[in-house]
């Protein structure tokens, strides 16, 4: 029974509940939604080492002894996972200080971004298949909220295509965890891989589910070709909210996808592995061309989220130790970097007035900074060294290349230059180029918003760097997980004890 | 029973996705909870019909008769019905609102998060 299992569901809940009790008072609203994001920071700190040290920590909601009750279950991978939807959720609290208007502040801004924070770290550390859509559900709900908050035209819009899809993918997700307990008896996962494991269902039918729950998950991922909802909503909400939304959202999808592919559905890892790595190369390709044609920063990064979600695919579907470790690595580097670009870009709306590319230009010139912190993450993105995609990029290229894999190693080299090229075209567009009009100056930033704005993408972009320049204790931690995922026994082991 | 139940679901299904790729919002939303029906009753006819078998234990034993009634998927259905709930009322409120800025009922009408360079800033306001 440990309590840092909890905190990290517990402290964004009490930070939403705590809010939300100050409905009226805006100052006190923002001061609880620092603290509360920095506590939830040091809980999944907290987490991450315990689990480092200990190895898989699991809990029993209510005492009931696993597979009947509901599991709480840690291993690295979800702890690292929940570390870094603490550090977006301190890193957004603090950047909404800055950019998010009264109104939305007033009508329950704050309480919705704990509220979301609390469903992600749930759905990582849940060990409970129908429990995982509960905690979806809680996720999507506030996630709609967020996205429809404000209630501008393009905002009901987005959100009205947001809000069907999702629906449409927890539907299929709940009729997949019916039939999966109608073949098993469980929804444990521990016990569900015990199960499948050992034989005791029907490989092809195991087949089938595993197809289900592709789909399920793959439209939450954004996976080709299920992604056409996410460069059509993503933009349309301020960009505190979509930063967050394309550091966690669809890489809970990926997350519940590398769950359920490493530790429930190997039973037939020569197809399922096999499509999902198709998968993984169509998505890089569609995303990084859908990106070459937009000229509105948001839109553009959008679609380069979708690429981004098929070299994590691609790490799943090489399916070796080596590969996932990529998947890990990547997924820290990701997270991390796309944010920082969305962050940025919305700074570069603050001071030039506009997102789209055509309006943009000279920003070099007076805002050399901003310029360096847009840069950073840009390169890294698309994988330059020293920066962190690098070393995620290596890594899965290593992989491929040791399982003799060369068509996804292809793409996935040509996918990163393609990338390099729209990080340039942003670039040379917002910030090299002579700006169009000449005549209206930039705006500065105040002094507090300065600090509320500048000061998390800071921390993101350095991160960048740091993880490049120092990137073995990452890959040491990432080996680590991926050696737990490969070997679900000890993750068996963890929640239901000794099984023979 | 379960045959039938197993039709109804398989139109349920059918009657949802086709409701869905109508044009109108109205249709949308029904869809939608159609959606949601069929798969509650999935779970329910899935996992087995036993008919007046409550899972209660009689007195004197430890377990109740074999065959009886899961209750377990009727638990996964109550709270799949009670989200389904509440994100069908929230839906509705969500397609008002659209319906009135956007001032159509017409799916295809509503583009402007497509058109780059027309979506306006959030941050204006």
């Amino acid at each position: 029974m440990s309590i840092f299992l909890l905190l990290p569901v517990l402290v964004p809940f009490l930070t939403a509940v705590v809010t939300m009790l100050f409905w009226h008072e805006r100052l006190i609203q923002r001061r609880v939604n620092v603290v509360g994001g920095i506590a939830f920071f040091v809980a999944a700190l907290g987490l991450l080492a315990l689990v480092w040290r200990d190895g898989i920590q699991a809990t029993q909601i209510g005492n009931w002894p696993a597979p009947f009750g509901i599991t709480l279950v840690a291993d690295l991978f979800s702890a690292i996972m929940v570390v870094m939807a603490g550090l977006m959720g301190l890193v957004v609290a603090v950047y909404s200080l800055g950019s998010i208007d009264e109104r939305r502040e007033a009508f329950g801004y704050y309480p919705l971004l704990h509220t979301l924070l609390m469903g992600v770290s749930g759905a990582f550390l849940t060990g409970d298949m129908f429990n995982l859509y509960v905690w979806f559900e809680v996720m999507l709900i506030a996630s709609f909220v967020l996205m429809a908050l404000g209630g501008q035209r393009d905002q009901l819009e987005g959100a009205l295509k947001y809000v069907t899809i999702n629906l449409l993918s927890s539907a299929l997700f709940l009729t997949s965890v019916g039939i999966l307990y109608s073949v098993t008896g469980t929804l444990n996962m521990a016990d569900l891989a015990h199960q499948i494991s050992s034989g005791a269902v029907d490989s092809g039918l195991a087949t089938v589910l595993a197809m289900m729950f592709l789909v399920a998950f793959g439209i939450k991922a954004g996976l080709f070709p299920l992604f056409f909802w996410l460069p059509a909503s993503y933009h349309t909400p301020p960009i505190a909210i979509t930063a967050l939304f394309s550091g966690l959202l669809t890489k809970v999808g990926v997350y519940a996808l590398v769950r359920v592919f490493t530790l429930i559905f190997v039973q037939d890892v020569d197809y399922t592995h096999t499509l999902l790595m198709v998968i993984a190369g169509l998505t890089m390709v569609t995303g990084v061309l859908g990106a070459v044609a937009q000229t509105e920063v948001r839109r553009l990064l959008s679609f380069h989220i979708i690429s981004q979600i098929g070299y994590l695919l691609m790490g799943l579907g090489l399916f070796t130790e080596l590969a996932l470790t990529g998947v890990i690595v990547f997924m820290v580097h990701v997270i991390i970097a796309k944010s920082a670009l969305f962050l940025v870009s919305g700074i570069v709306r603050q001071v030039a007035g506009s997102y789209d590319l055509k309006q943009l230009g000279g920003l070099y010139r007076t805002n050399a900074g901003l310029a360096a912190l847009f840069f950073l993450p840009a390169l890294a993105l698309a994988g330059l060294p020293p920066f962190s995609g690098f070393w995620a990029k290596l890594t899965l290229v290593r992989a491929g290349l040791e399982t003799e894999e060369y068509a996804i190693v292809a793409v996935s080299l040509v996918v990163s230059v393609l990338t390099l090229f729209s990080m340039t075209k942003i670039w040379a567009e917002a910030f090299w180029k002579d700006r169009p009009g000449q005549d209206e100056a930039f705006q500065p930033l105040l002094s507090p918003q300065r600090i509320a704005l500048l000061g998390p993408v800071i921390v993101l972009a350095a991160l960048t760097v740091i993880l490049g320049l120092g990137a073995e204790p990452l890959i040491d931690l990432g080996t680590e997980a991926a050696a737990q995922l490969l070997n679900p026994s000890e993750y068996i082991q963890a929640v239901l004890g000794d099984v023979a | 029973m379960e045959v039938i139940l197993a039709i109804v679901i398989g139109a349920l299904y059918a009657a949802g996705l086709y409701m869905m790729m109508r044009r109108s919002f109205v249709k949308l939303v029904i869809g939608l909870s159609l959606l949601g029906y069929a798969s509650s009753l999935l779970i329910f006819t899935v996992n087995g019909v036993t008919r007046g078998q409550p899972p209660l234990v009689q007195e004197g034993m430890t377990q109740p008769v074999e065959p009886f009634a899961d209750p377990l998927p009727q638990a996964l259905i109550l709270t799949a019905i009670v989200i389904g709930f509440g994100v069908q009322a929230f839906a509705l409120v969500l397609f008002k609102r659209t319906y009135q800025s956007a001032n159509t009922d017409d799916l295809d009408g509503i583009k402007s998060t497509e058109e780059s360079g027309k979506v306006r800033s959030p941050e204006m306001t």
